[in-house]
This record gives C-alpha cells, sequence and structure tokens, in this order.
C-alpha cells in the first residue's frame, strides 16, 4: 500500500497505464480556456445586471450562473471524464432540488 | 459466553485490543451493528418509560402525577428520543450495518471508519440530547416538531435539542452514504443488482433519503439556532419571517424520515415472508420498484402535514394526489407479502408472528393515513388523537414490530445461540394485545375530538383514556419480557445452527454468528436470493 | 479455518471514494438549497424590499471575490493534472495558490462584513431592526449565507492544508491521488454555492 516517493521516470505514461481508474488526464490549456469563459460570463451577468432589466434580469442573471455551474461541474469537477452514475446522481440531485422549489412555489404563488 | 462456540467469531477479543476498547475502537461493521442495538435498546426503553409516564397521566381526567408544564416537556422528550435516537437510526443502522454486508457478500462497509465515526457522532448528538434536559432553563416543550413561532419564543433549552437534532441528523448521513457507496462497489461477484436480495435493496432507497432529505432539516434548524440567537429573521412574523416556511422545510426532511423508518421495515418483512413459507418472494421487481417509488414519491407530499396550516388550495390539492399516489407502491408490497405466503408450508415462529402483526399494524396504519391525506377528512381529524393513533400504528406498529421481527430472525446468526420459542411467542401475544388495546381507542377519542398534547381531558373521553393506559401497562410489561428472554438467550440459549430457519440469503451460509471477515472465500452468485424449492 | 487474525485488509477503492464525495457534496448542495428556497420564498415576497437593500452591497467587492474563487477552482483543478503527470512540485504550487486565494477571499469578506458592521447593518442592530420586514430578511439571508459560505471555505482549506501535507509527504502521489481530487471537488463545491450567491446578493439592485 504505502508507495515510495516515486522515481521521476522518462516516460511518466508507463505509471499512469498502473493505476487503474479515473486515468484521464485533463490538460491544463482546457482549465485555462473554462476560467476564461467563466470570467467572461460574470463580466456579462454584472454589466446586464446594471441596465435595469427588470424581471428579465433576474432570468438573465440566473441563466448564466446556471451555465457557469454546469461548466464548473463538467469540466472542474471531472464529470465529462467521470462514469455514466456520476452523471445521472448530479443531474437527479439537481432536478430534484429544483421540484422541491416549484412545488413549494404552489403554495405560495397560489395562496 | 461464546466458549463452547468453535470457530473464531466476531464475539472474540480481536488483535492486541481486548475487552471493551476491542468495542469501542472497532471497525468492524458487525460490532458497530451491536454497538447501535445496545443504544438503541436503552433509548427504546426509556422513551418507552416516558410514554408511559404520560399514560400515567392521562389515565384519569385531571391533574394526577404531574404539571402541565411537566406533560410538555415530558411529550417533547418522547418525541426527540424516539423518533431521532430509536426509529430513525433503529433499522438501518443495527441490522443495515450487521447484515447489509453480509447479505451482499462483502467483507465490510465502504468506509468502516467513518462507519465508527457515525456512531460516535451518534452517541454525541444523544449526549447532547439528554443534556437538553437537564440544562438551561428547562426541558424544551415545543414537541419535537419545534414549529415556529413558539420555538422561536419559548424560554425553555430549545436550542440544545435541536444541535442534538442536527448532529444526530449528520450521523445519519454518513451511514446513509457508507450504504450507498457500498452497494454499489461492494457486491459480490455475481450479485447484479436483480439478484441483490431485498432488505439491502430497502437499505438502499432508504439511504439516498436519508442524504438528500437530511440536509433540508440541517439548515433548517441551523436557522432556529440562528434566529434564536442573532436574531436573523426567517420564521418570526414580527421580523418578516413566514412560520409556514418552517412547516415546509421541516417536513420536507420529516416526512421522508417517515420513510427513513418503514423502509427498511418493509425490507425485513420481506426477507422473513419467505424463509418461514418456503417460498420464492412473489414479484421480486415489484417490490424493488416499489421500494424506489415510495423513497422518490416520498420525498414529494411533505404538504400534507400542512393542510390547516393556511397553504394555497391549490397545493393542497397537489399534495393530497401525491399522498395518494405514494399509497400505491405500499400497497403493492403488502399484496406481494400475502402473496408469498399463499401455498406456502408455513412455520409460525416468534419472528413471523411479529411479521404477520406488521402487516395488519401496517394496514390500519396506512389506511388510516388515507383518512388524513384527504382534505375533507383531515379537516375534522387534524391534531387530534386520530393522528396519534395513525402514527404510532406506522411507526410502533410498523417499524417497531419489524424491529422485534428482524432482532428474533436474526438473533441466532448474530448471537449463536435461541431464545425460549415459548416464551417469545407469549411476549409476542403480550405486546400484540398490549399495543391495540394502547393505540386503537385513541382512534376513536380522536374521531370524537379529543385534541392531541393535551394534558388533561373532559370527562367524555375518560373510557378511552382509560382502556389506553392499561394497554400501555400491558405494552411495557411485554417489552420487558421480550427483552429478558432475548437476554435470558445470551447465557442460557440453545447453541444455535448456521442455518436455524433454512433461510437461503447469504448470511444463512456462513457460521452462527459469522466470523471476523464473514466469508472465508469470496462467494459467487449465481441465482436469485430467494430461490425455494 | 485458517483464518488469521490479522485486522481486515481495507482494499483500495477509488471510484468508491469518489462516489463518497459526490453524495457527501449533494448534501451539502441540500443544505444551501434549503437556503436557496428560503430566499427565493422571501424573495418573491419582498422584491422591492430586496432591491433596495441589496444597494448596500459593494459589487466591486463581490465580483472581485468572484473571480479570485474561479481562478482557485482552476489552480486546484490544475493541481491535479500536476499530481498525474508526477510534477509534485508544481502540485504544491498549485495548491498553495490556492490556499492564498481562500486567504483573500476571507479578507475580502472580513472587510465587507468590517464595513456594515460599522455602519451598524448587522441582524438585530437598531438600524436593521427599523428597516421594513423585507429588507430585514435581506440582511439576515445576506449574513447567514455569506457566513455559512465562508465556513466552508474554512473547512474547505483546512483540507486542503491537510492535501498539501499529504502530496508533500508522498503519501499523495501520482499512482494514488484520489485524496487531492477529492479536496478538489470539495473545493469546486464551495465555488458552485458562491456562482449563485453573487447574483442573488449583489446583483439583483
Amino acid at each position: 500500500m504505502d508507495i515510495p516517493i516515486p522515481v521521476t521516470l522518462p516516460n511518466n505514461l508507463t505509471i499512469c497505464k498502473m493505476s487503474a481508474e479515473s486515468k484521464h488526464i485533463t490538460p491544463y490549456r482546457l482549465y485555462a480556456v473554462v476560467l476564461v469563459v467563466l470570467l467572461f460570463l460574470t463580466t456579462i451577468t454584472i454589466i446586464a445586471a446594471t441596465l435595469d432589466a427588470g424581471a428579465f434580469g433576474v432570468t438573465l442573471a440566473l441563466v448564466i450562473a446556471s451555465v457557469k455551474v454546469i461548466l464548473v461541474l463538467i469540466y472542474f469537477m471531472h464529470l465529462k471524464f467521470d462514469h455514466l452514475i456520476f452523471k445521472i446522481f448530479a443531474a437527479m440531485v439537481f432536478f430534484l432540488l429544483a421540484l422541491v422549489i416549484a412545488i413549494t412555489f404552489i403554495d405560495y404563488l397560489y395562496r | 459466553m461464546s466458549n463452547s462456540i468453535p470457530h473464531n467469531s466476531y464475539l472474540d477479543p480481536q488483535g492486541n485490543r481486548k475487552g471493551i476498547l476491542g468495542w469501542l475502537l472497532t471497525t468492524d461493521h458487525k460490532r458497530i451493528g451491536i454497538l447501535y442495538l445496545i443504544c438503541i435498546m436503552i433509548f427504546f426503553l426509556v422513551g418507552a418509560i416516558l410514554g408511559g409516564f404520560m399514560r400515567l397521566e392521562l389515565a384519569k381526567p385531571g391533574q394526577q402525577i404531574m404539571e402541565a408544564q411537566t406533560y410538555n416537556g415530558l411529550f417533547t422528550v418522547h418525541g426527540i428520543i424516539m423518533i431521532f435516537m430509536v426509529v430513525i437510526p433503529g433499522l438501518s443502522a443495527v441490522f443495515g450495518n450487521f447484515f447489509l454486508p453480509i447479505m451482499i457478500g462483502a467483507k465490510d462497509v465502504s468506509f468502516p471508519k467513518l462507519n465508527l465515526l457515525s456512531w460516535y457522532i451518534y452517541v454525541l448528538g444523544s449526549i447532547v440530547a439528554i443534556l437538553s434536559q437537564f440544562s438551561g432553563d428547562g426541558p424544551p416543550d415545543t414537541g419535537w416538531t419545534f414549529y415556529a413561532p413558539y420555538s422561536m419564543e419559548t424560554t425553555t433549552n430549545v436550542i440544545m435539542a435541536v444541535v442534538a437534532a442536527f448532529i444526530l441528523g449528520f450521523s445519519s448521513i454518513l451511514t446513509g452514504l457508507n450504504f450507498i457507496v457500498t452497494i454499489h462497489r461492494l457486491r459480490a461477484k455475481g450479485m447484479t443488482w436483480f439478484k441483490m436480495p431485498l432488505f439491502p435493496w430497502s437499505l438502499y432507497a432508504t439511504a439516498w433519503i436519508q442524504v438528500l432529505a437530511t440536509p433540508i432539516v440541517g439548515i433548517t434548524l441551523l436557522m432556529v439556532i440562528a434566529e434564536r440567537t442573532l436574531r436573523i429573521g426567517f420564521f418570526d412574523p414580527t421580523l418578516g419571517g413566514d412560520p409556514i416556511l418552517f412547516q415546509h422545510l421541516f417536513w420536507i426532511y420529516s416526512h421522508p424520515a417517515v420513510y427513513i423508518m418503514i423502509l427498511p421495515a418493509m425490507g425485513v418483512i420481506t426477507e422473513i415472508i419467505p424463509t418461514f413459507c418456503q417460498r420464492k418472494v412473489f414479484g421480486y421487481q415489484a417490490i424493488v420498484l416499489s421500494s424506489l417509488a415510495i423513497a422518490g414519491v416520498g420525498y414529494l407530499v411533505w404538504g400534507h402535514h400542512m393542510f390547516t396550516s393556511g397553504m394555497s388550495d391549490l397545493s393542497r390539492l397537489v399534495f393530497s394526489l401525491l399522498t395518494f399516489i405514494v399509497a400505491i407502491p405500499s400497497a403493492i408490497k403488502v399484496f406481494n407479502w400475502i402473496a408469498t405466503m399463499y401455498k406456502g408450508s408455513i412455520e409460525i415462529r416468534t419472528p413471523f408472528l411479529y411479521t404477520l402483526s406488521f402487516i395488519f399494524q401496517f394496514m390500519i396504519g396506512g389506511l388510516t393515513g388515507l383518512v388524513l391525506g384527504s382534505l375533507a377528512t383531515d379537516v375534522h381529524v387534524h391534531d387530534t388523537y386520530f393522528v396519534v393513533a395513525h402514527f404510532h400504528y406506522i411507526v410502533f406498529g410498523g417499524m417497531g414490530f419489524a424491529f422485534f421481527a428482524a432482532i428474533h430472525y436474526w438473533y441466532p446468526k448474530m448471537f449463536g445461540r435461541m431464545y425460549n420459542e415459548k416464551l417469545g411467542n407469549i411476549a409476542w401475544a403480550i405486546l400484540f394485545s398490549g399495543f391495540t388495546l394502547l393505540y386503537f381507542p385513541m382512534f376513536v377519542l380522536g374521531m370524537r375530538g379529543m385534541p392531541r398534547r393535551y394534558f388533561d381531558y373532559l370527562p367524555e373521553y375518560s373510557t378511552g383514556h382509560l382502556i389506553s393506559s392499561i394497554g400501555a401497562a400491558v405494552l411495557i410489561f411485554g417489552i420487558f419480557l421480550m427483552v429478558y428472554n432475548l437476554f435470558r438467550g445470551l447465557k442460557t440459549g440453545a447453541i444455535a445452527p448456521a442455518n436455524p430457519w433454512k433461510g437461503r440469503t447469504l448470511e444463512w451460509t456462513i457460521a452462527s454468528p459469522p466470523p471476523l471477515e464473514n466469508f472465508d472465500e469470496e462467494p459467487v452468485i449465481d441465482a436469485g436470493p430467494y430461490d425455494y424449492e | 479455518m485458517d483464518n488469521q487474525t490479522s485486522a481486515i485488509t481495507e482494499h483500495r477503492d477509488d471510484t468508491g471514494a469518489k462516489l463518497g464525495m459526490w453524495i457527501f457534496i449533494f448534501t451539502e448542495l441540500l443544505l444551501f438549497g434549503g437556503l436557496f428556497l428560503v430566499y427565493a420564498v422571501f424573495r418573491a415576497k419582498y422584491s422591492q424590499d430586496f432591491h433596495i437593500a441589496a444597494f448596500q452591497l459593494n459589487v466591486f467587492m463581490g465580483a472581485l471575490n468572484t473571480a479570485i474563487l474561479l481562478i482557485s477552482s482552476m489552480t486546484v483543478a490544475m493541481s491535479v493534472t500536476a499530481i498525474q503527470k508526477n510534477d509534485k512540485r508544481l502540485a504544491l504550487l498549485l495548491l498553495s495558490i490556492t490556499l492564498a486565494l481562500a486567504g483573500a477571499f476571507l479578507f475580502n469578506k472580513y472587510l465587507e462584513w468590517g464595513g456594515k458592521i460599522h455602519h451598524q447593518l448587522y441582524p438585530g442592530s437598531d438600524v436593521v431592526m427599523s428597516l421594513k420586514h423585507g429588507q430585514i430578511l435581506f440582511f439576515g439571508l445576506y449574513y447567514f449565507m455569506t457566513g455559512l459560505h465562508a465556513l466552508h471555505i474554512v473547512i474547505g482549506m483546512i483540507l486542503l492544508m491537510y492535501i498539501a501535507y499529504s502530496v508533500a509527504k508522498g503519501k499523495t502521489n501520482q499512482s494514488n491521488y484520489v485524496l487531492l481530487e477529492n479536496g478538489g471537488l470539495y473545493w469546486h463545491l464551495v465555488d458552485l454555492i458562491w456562482i449563485f450567491l453573487f447574483p442573488l446578493l449583489y446583483l439583483i439592485t
């Protein structure tokens, strides 16, 4: 179990094959690109908030936030490269939360 | 106690940690199950005795043995102990821990250390709950539901009780998490999802509720604490808050919590019936799917606790409809159980007696649930003894009796000895009659308008209350007789064979009590779990 | 019975460990989900008051903290790549940057809260209590949500420090890095929640 500090090998790939699971290596570049997109979306949402758009503004802010969250889930949190079951569970949890909020609002909107 | 048992069982001292430390520092799922069993049994007896005091007070109209305020504290602590410390962990923490890994052919759960940590968190939460009774300005008097705004106003020690419920919830989450990962990752070779026994299936559905519902009550309780200590407005109308929102949040957890209690109970019953009928379970897949459906739909019916709280009419309709829908999978299970018995070679032993009374009581509890789930009838019986009776028929007559069935069913496996069968039967008969005497009159009292949580009542209710109190005495005697029989069996019972009931699931293929690592060689599964010929 | 009395050997299951972490993250999401539900209800009820109260929040500070958290989320994700490529020094460096950014986030939060408390804008203060109901609720939610989030930042920092120690010791390495992955997942969760908190609290003016 206790593997000593690995010796640096000329070819790293040989060891990678040994580790049984989650051997997908995301390149640094992809993370950087995702970050740029996230910061860009943040800027848009701030600018959009200064234009007084009323109810539409809230919707836009929530849509942008959801896109950002999905990006973080897919790339930063590796969902894209993980087992299908992780994706299903994550989707299920967000769906459940949305459903609970919707059902609660059946009360508040029609009182 | 186990010197006459030849093999190396989990009960024997292991490694270099002898005696009590070998138990307190164990990561063995079987020992952790026993640790839970000891705690839960103690808390159950305490809770039952507290309930007995309530019945003593209510035996006759007028004040008998306590002040009204004491009575308020008593029903609160009875609820907190029984709900958060007994029935929610109950079956999954005791029998789930002990038998889930064995039934799926694993050596242990996925995270054994986390499993021990869950137990310690449970103990910590229980200690805080007990301390809340003896510190601050008197025991909490809100009932176990902590309804706002009263929970914001009362000067009693609500915060500590709320903290205790929060900690206990954390323990429940960690157990659920552990079970989900265990079932996903550690099933034996060949055990596909649809070859898994039905008790693990019910634990799987339960674990998802534990994981997905408990955080909601966690945050709600934190909000109560913040509101009481920092005057952050959430639920207090004087700060603009909404007391009905508290009820929403509380029941988003606490209704699914009822399924945390009853789903594993259904799982236990589904294990016992095929064994004592020597017959393959009827409609395996229907039972699996109904477990998942109960978990799923059961998450969305919380509003039926709030029909008279001032919700919108539309949401009352929606919640009533969803409540009726969730009754369907429960009924499917009942039909499956009965159909499994049909033409089986039934052997009536103590576990089977508890199982039969479970089905009887669960049906009464479930059908009266529909009375409460219909908008019109609920207006008449809400907040009366009808609710109390319905609730106890489900939670005690259902989950409690399933727990008794489980302990009698798996006792030989867990301890390697048998209890006295005749005494077991007698204790069951006393328990069943005591239960019926105690709770059935409450339906009648409720229909006639006796409100719940009242310390005193009008003389016209006195007959029902007297019968109920007599039932409580009978019931408590039955409980002690049952516990005595189980304890006596530990010392003097006959040595149990590996498979006393001719069961077919994996736990019956190994020695009694199970060896340390459960299986000498890893089992390979090539058939369904209930293939009786 | 050739059963040795050895302790039960825990076999390693990285996917299981990750599944466990994900389930824990789900519980955290629902914990905050309850708060978002409360927010949604009160906002629907008092949208005008929320609108007014939100003017008191500093959009620049919020945006800065958003950027800080997003960058820290990237660095922690990159540290996984670094350890997969067996670049221990880079992994440690990226973890340290993450921790420094987390510290900066908390410092900003301190300035923000400090400023508000200085202006008597805290729950239960005379100033807040004299406001309209919706505004009282807004400030309550603001403190409670950002406070709970900050608590998670602190927990995440402790976790990442422990992981950095484990990387430095070589226990977390190229062939066994699930601990780092899980720590990263937790850190991304903190980011996820902030992504929703920022527009809901700061951008509704």
